[in-house]
């Protein structure tokens, strides 16, 4: 049975800080910053953006790109979260009932650090390639955490991808997949801790990069292709630097990966990185294309697909909002106070 | 005192992040590269210089531990400690055993594993080796006082950032040739300023990396030398000195000389018998680009003040009338700092060997090193020559 993509859908916030900004208020140099990650801008959650309000609306995005879908036939939906709003209590149910997917569907919110969403759309797509269920859902989304004054404030910012998975009205079919782990712990967050800890320059070589390559080349022979076999790749994209240098050592070239790397302007999304990047680039696709997606999670470990988009993804591009059109347009920039209250760093007597 | 050789240096197979190797197996294999080097089939006493074991690792009693892994029991084993100056130390200690007949075989060497702690707590550590109570309690780091010493050398002598540029230029042009180097890569002056500015007027390309790494050395009675070497000349001894200065860098009496350095080489050009221009080739403490023109000047290789337009004249380059730093120096083959020492020994006697490859100084044939703890605080200097 072919597999793969039904619908997919994106949502972005409005509001925007810029790295000079946030380099003013701890006395940093933002031309040095910018140049290290690559990064100019993130996207800062509004006051009453979480991951569920982002993962729903983009869920009902990609519904409205399967409009063939009945909700009712959604037999499972997993959102995979560093920043799932209740330690306990799924995320996942709140958005099902919001789609109209209750009460037949298996809902689990994953984690497993930026590559949570991933796994959502690897678990989903794996249940309807077993005729368990008719359609999945997996769903990528953040509001990513960064200690205030860390390297990774500069970055961490929030978004989310929703991905129908089935077997018709294939938008992309999902050819192969592959999953790359090992315990490596570069970066974590225990209960109770507001941020994420994580091990500098370790979070690199032994970390990104061996297992963005590990599951990359891994997909790679798998599947008997090559790099120039592919229209796009996307990778995790932590920074701006990374995605393209772990291109580069893989063979593929930058005209390759730049559709779908958005981290320049919209910052480090986590779960909903390496999905967005997918959504970006399934906005432009053409039939045939071919699309390498690799994903990365800290602790750590990859998940690979390959997917080849169909004669029906000029039929659904322009049903729901592109992810591109929510990035660049007409975004609203926050003082790094605005900034801070936004992202409820500001404790207010009780009321 | 009989006189000194080394019979057998060794290193890792590459300086850097090496993430899949423990302090422990980080010094073996240099360690029984060395004894391989040498060919010996066994050690009588074994010293390690490791400046932060215990803030890079939480291991500390660092000899026995080494003794332990190198399978050495129950050889003497003792950790030798004197911040970035703990590799020369080590290398000095060994040699004074075996000048005293205590020993014969003596394993010297150093180690450091840096990257196992985030950049600001390897900062920290590093800060332990200044004054904890005037400097480090105020918040000063190394970048931080090595800049201090390049504005009094600029203020006084009129040295430029691209003369500071320039010796970073020189060391990464000599590391490119060197495998073992972690930052092998060429840069121009323009890269060097550039690059992102840590402590004004240092950038970070002016500064040494945080480094993983290993070094050792074999040495023994220089009269039963020949017959133990069994793979190259061994070395001789000439001189092992070592002065010491205040430990706060505001203490000194004069801000733009190291005068530890100055008195250690002064010791070991008498005990060796030898001038500064006799000497073919020298390996030197680079933490930071101005502490190589500081050395130059400590060393006698270049008048008071003169250091920076000598090192862009070329004196200093492979080719030059002293060449510093071929092996790329700390800047380019990095600066783990309790090996840092013991490094520079095995650069020193590979270049008197012949075995440098496409670094190689002709006909190299007297070397000298020099390392450095704090802003000067401890200095070690060692003259070798080929047998």
């Amino acid at each position: 049975m072919t597999v793969g993509i039904v619908g997919y859908g994106a949502c972005l916030p409005r509001h925007r800080i810029k790295v000079e900004e946030i380099a003013k208020v701890w006395g940093a140099d933002a031309p040095s910053c910018k140049k290290g990650l690559e990064l100019r801008e993130k996207s800062v959650p509004a006051l009453d953006q979480d991951v569920i309000t982002l993962a729903v609306e983009a869920a009902r995005n990609a519904l409205a790109r399967a409009p063939m879908v009945d909700p009712q036939d959604i037999g499972a939906i997993y959102i995979g979260s560093e920043s799932h709003p209740y330690a306990v209590k799924p995320s996942g149910t709140t958005l099902a009932e919001a789609i109209g997917a209750t009460p037949n569907c298996h809902v689990a919110d994953f984690e497993f650090a930026c590559k949570a969403g991933s796994e959502g759309m690897f678990v989903a797509h794996g249940l309807v390639k077993a005729g368990l269920i008719k359609y999945g859902m997996g769903i990528g989304a953040d509001t990513s955490q960064g200690a205030p004054g860390d390297a990774l404030e500069y970055s961490a910012s929030a978004g989310a991808a929703a991905f129908i998975f089935g077997a018709d009205n294939l938008i992309a079919t999902l050819d192969f997949t592959h999953s790359y782990m090992t315990d490596t712990p570069d970066f974590w967050r225990r209960e109770g801790m507001n941020y994420p800890q994580h091990g500098g320059r370790f979070t690199g070589e032994p970390a990104y990069f061996k297992h963005t390559i590990g599951a990359t080349e891994a997909i790679l022979k798998k599947s008997g292709m090559k790099p120039k076999d592919f229209a796009f790749a996307v990778f995790h994209q932590p920074n701006g630097k990374f995605p393209m240098r772990v291109g580069k050592m893989l063979g593929f070239a930058r005209e390759q990966i730049e559709v779908g790397w958005l981290v320049p302007t919209l910052g480090n999304t986590y779960s909903g990185a390496s999905p967005l990047g997918l959504s970006a680039v399934l906005d432009v696709a053409q039939p045939g294309d071919k699309i390498m997606m690799c994903s990365y999670g800290s602790g750590s470990g990859s998940d690979s697909f390959i997917y080849t988009v169909t004669e029906r993804i000029k039929d659904v591009q322009n049903l729901a909002p592109k992810t591109r059109w929510m990035l660049d347009n007409d975004p609203i920039y926050l003082e790094y106070g605005e900034y801070a209250k936004f992202r409820h760093k500001i404790l207010k007597a009780e009321e | 005192m009989r006189d000194v050789a080394i019979i057998g240096v060794g290193m890792n197979k590459k300086w850097g992040e090496l993430w899949e190797m423990s302090m422990r197996d980080i010094f073996v294999e240099a360690a029984l590269n060395a004894i391989d080097n040498a060919g010996v089939d066994h050690i009588d006493s074994m010293y390690v210089g490791c400046m932060s074991g215990g803030l890079f690792t939480g291991q500390e009693h660092v000899g026995a531990v080494m003794a332990d892994y190198l399978g050495q029991c129950p050889v003497p084993a003792t950790r030798v400690e004197s911040a970035c100056a703990s590799g020369g130390a080590a290398v000095r200690a060994g040699f004074m055993e075996v000048a005293s007949g205590m020993s014969d075989i003596v394993l010297v060497s150093g180690v450091e594993k840096m990257n196992d702690v985030s950049g600001d707590e390897a900062t920290y550590a590093l800060a332990t080796a200044s004054d904890q109570e005037w400097e480090a309690f105020s918040g000063v780091t190394f970048p931080g006082l090595y800049a201090m010493m390049a504005v009094a050398h600029m203020h006084k002598y009129g040295t430029t950032i691209e003369q500071l540029a320039a010796v970073a230029v020189k060391n990464h042009a000599n590391g490119a040739m060197n495998p073992r180097a972690q930052y092998p890569m060429k840069i121009t002056v323009d890269t060097v300023l550039n690059s992102v500015l840590v402590a004004d007027p240092l950038h970070i390309l002016d500064c040494s990396p945080i480094t993983d790494g290993a070094a050792a050395a074999i040495l023994c009675p220089a009269g039963r030398a020949k017959q133990l070497a069994k793979n190259g000349a061994p070395v001789k001894i000439l001189a092992s000195t070592q002065a010491s200065d205040t430990i706060a860098y505001h203490s000194r009496s004069d801000l733009t000389s190291i005068e530890s350095t100055v008195r250690a080489a002064a010791a070991a050009y008498k005990m060796a018998n030898k001038k500064p221009d006799q000497i073919d080739t020298f390996e030197v403490h680079d933490c930071f680009t101005i502490a190589e023109l500081m050395v130059m000047e400590a060393l006698g290789l270049s008048e008071k003040g003169k250091s920076g337009p000598a090192v862009q004249a070329g004196q200093t380059a492979i080719g030059g009338r002293t060449p510093i730093n071929t092996s790329g120096g700390l800047k380019s083959k990095g600066h783990p700092v309790g090996a840092t020492g013991v490094a520079q020994i095995v650069e020193v006697v590979e270049q008197l060997r012949g075995d440098s490859g496409p670094r190689q100084v002709k006909n190299a044939k007297v070397g000298l090193t020099q390392n450095m703890g704090g802003t000067g605080a401890s200095s070690v200097v060692h003259i070798l020559e080929v047998m």
